[in-house]
């Protein structure tokens, strides 16, 4: 159902799966493949997803990141991956895949009565 | 499921305002109207950098320059973010690169106007990036998740560019004689060139239905081009400046300032390729993109070495 769409692997696109050209023709004519950015905006932070970016190698990933997602001190720690390695759950599986949490709602703390008296818990 | 009942199901997504994510079924015709206006967007950033790039070297102070090197700096980065946005819906950056070179793809027709003066740095960050402006914070809500984000990111960076560019003029207007009437001069040349960045009218606008309907755009041309006008009539008072129209007045009754009749003869020669520098900020294009060739070649054999030699010592 999903083939008829001619995609090329970004970040959430398993490469099997991403249709259209092989990983080898996507790859450019100047072979410069594609990075997803991940950037720690300031320490005690998790790395988020910032965009991608085509580089020789993971150096030049870095600088290019930089010089892309940080011109306003955006970043104190950058990651660099070359997308064709990020593996993705299917969003055509989202509800199988997420059902099992749907149904437990005693894992919320607002399931339980308590009385009053206990206060903060 | 039938395509009829897949695009059924899109629309009701897209209509309880949920994001389209790249992997997500979609209309072909909603892939290719994104692909085409996000390329061309990206396209628009690129070739934008060349009306201002001619004058980095040429800015009246070390502060000027520094201001102007970080805006085209911008716009480098505004159009990386899009050609990414643009390659989850399929297409290679070297495709969209070739078909910008080719002339296949479009940019904005703005970028083909010459800048003339100094005051134009001025007059395109107020006038050019504030229509921009109007049409990208629009943009952070569309419905490809993709396009919205980079759009975010975009209009983060953006109000920069207006701000320098009136405080440019702002300066020049409180100059010499010479300098207000270089003031003056950017301004007329470049309102009504402006104006048509919002594209043609709605009644005549072949896009905008399907793209409404969609959520890609929200608001008509003619919606953008209103609230531009209605923002600029009032800002130039500060400037001391005046439009270049006659018909502009306050109309109480709609709210709005009415403004002339665009010239849409002209609008369409430009699009078509006969604008003052058509022919050379493609040229520029293809030039830096021929002679920067040796650079791309060199970065890969440099990768491939490092690659075989760490292969060799593991």
């Amino acid at each position: 159902m999903q083939c008829s769409i001619r995609k090329f692997y970004y970040g959430d696109i398993p490469e099997e799966q991403g249709g259209g050209a092989a990983p080898s023709e996507s790859m450019n004519q100047h072979g410069w493949p594609l990075w997803e950015v991940f950037i720690r905006s300031k320490q005690g932070l998790d790395h988020k997803h910032a965009g991608s970016l085509h580089a020789a190698d993971a150096r030049m990933a870095i600088e290019n990141a930089r010089d892309v997602y940080t011109r306003r001190q955006e970043g104190i720690s950058i990651w660099v991956v070359e997308s064709k390695n990020i593996h993705a759950s299917d969003p055509g599986d989202a509800d199988s895949l997420f059902e099992p949490a749907a149904d437990k709602i005693y894992r919320h703390p607002t399931f339980y009565d308590l009385p009053d008296e206990v206060k903060h818990m | 499921m039938s395509v009829h009942h897949l695009e059924e199901k899109f629309q009701q997504t897209v209509d309880a305002e949920i994001k389209i994510e790249a992997k997500d079924w979609m209309p072909e015709a909603y892939r290719k109207t994104n692909l085409r206006q996000i390329s061309q967007h990206a396209h628009s950033e690129v070739v934008g950098m060349l009306p201002e790039g001619n004058w980095i070297t040429r800015a009246p102070s070390l502060k000027r320059k520094a201001i102007l090197i970080a805006k085209v700096q911008d716009e480098a980065g505004h159009g990386l973010y899009l050609y990414s946005a643009a390659e989850t819906l399929g297409m290679s950056r070297d495709q969209m690169i070739a078909d910008l070179h080719s002339g296949k793809a479009k940019y904005s027709s703005i970028f083909n106007y010459p800048t003339l003066t100094w005051a134009d740095m001025g007059a395109i960050g107020w006038l050019v990036d504030g229509a921009a402006i109007l049409n990208q914070v629009m943009l952070c809500r569309t419905s490809y998740g993709p396009y919205a984000r980079a759009m975010v990111r975009i209009c983060k960076e953006e109000s920069f560019h207006q701000r320098q560019g009136f405080e440019a003029l702002l300066v020049l207007s409180k100059g010499t004689p010479e300098q207000r009437a270089m003031c003056q001069d950017a301004i007329n040349r470049w309102w009504w060139p402006s104006l048509m960045m919002f594209g043609p009218k709605d009644a005549e606008s072949t896009n905008s239905d399907q793209s409404m309907k969609w959520k890609i755009k929200r608001k008509t041309n003619d919606e953008l081009r209103q609230n531009f006008v209605d923002m600029i009539a009032q800002q130039i008072k500060l400037l001391g400046m005046t439009l270049p129209d006659p018909d502009l007045k306050w109309n109480e009754a709609r709210g709005h300032y009415d403004f002339g009749e665009i010239n849409w003869d002209e609008f369409w020669n430009v699009v078509k390729g006969n604008g003052p520098c058509n022919k050379q900020r493609l040229q520029a294009r293809i030039n830096a993109h021929e002679e920067g060739a040796w650079v791309r070649e060199a970065a890969v054999a440099y990768a491939q070495k490092q690659a075989n030699k760490k292969k060799q010592v593991a």
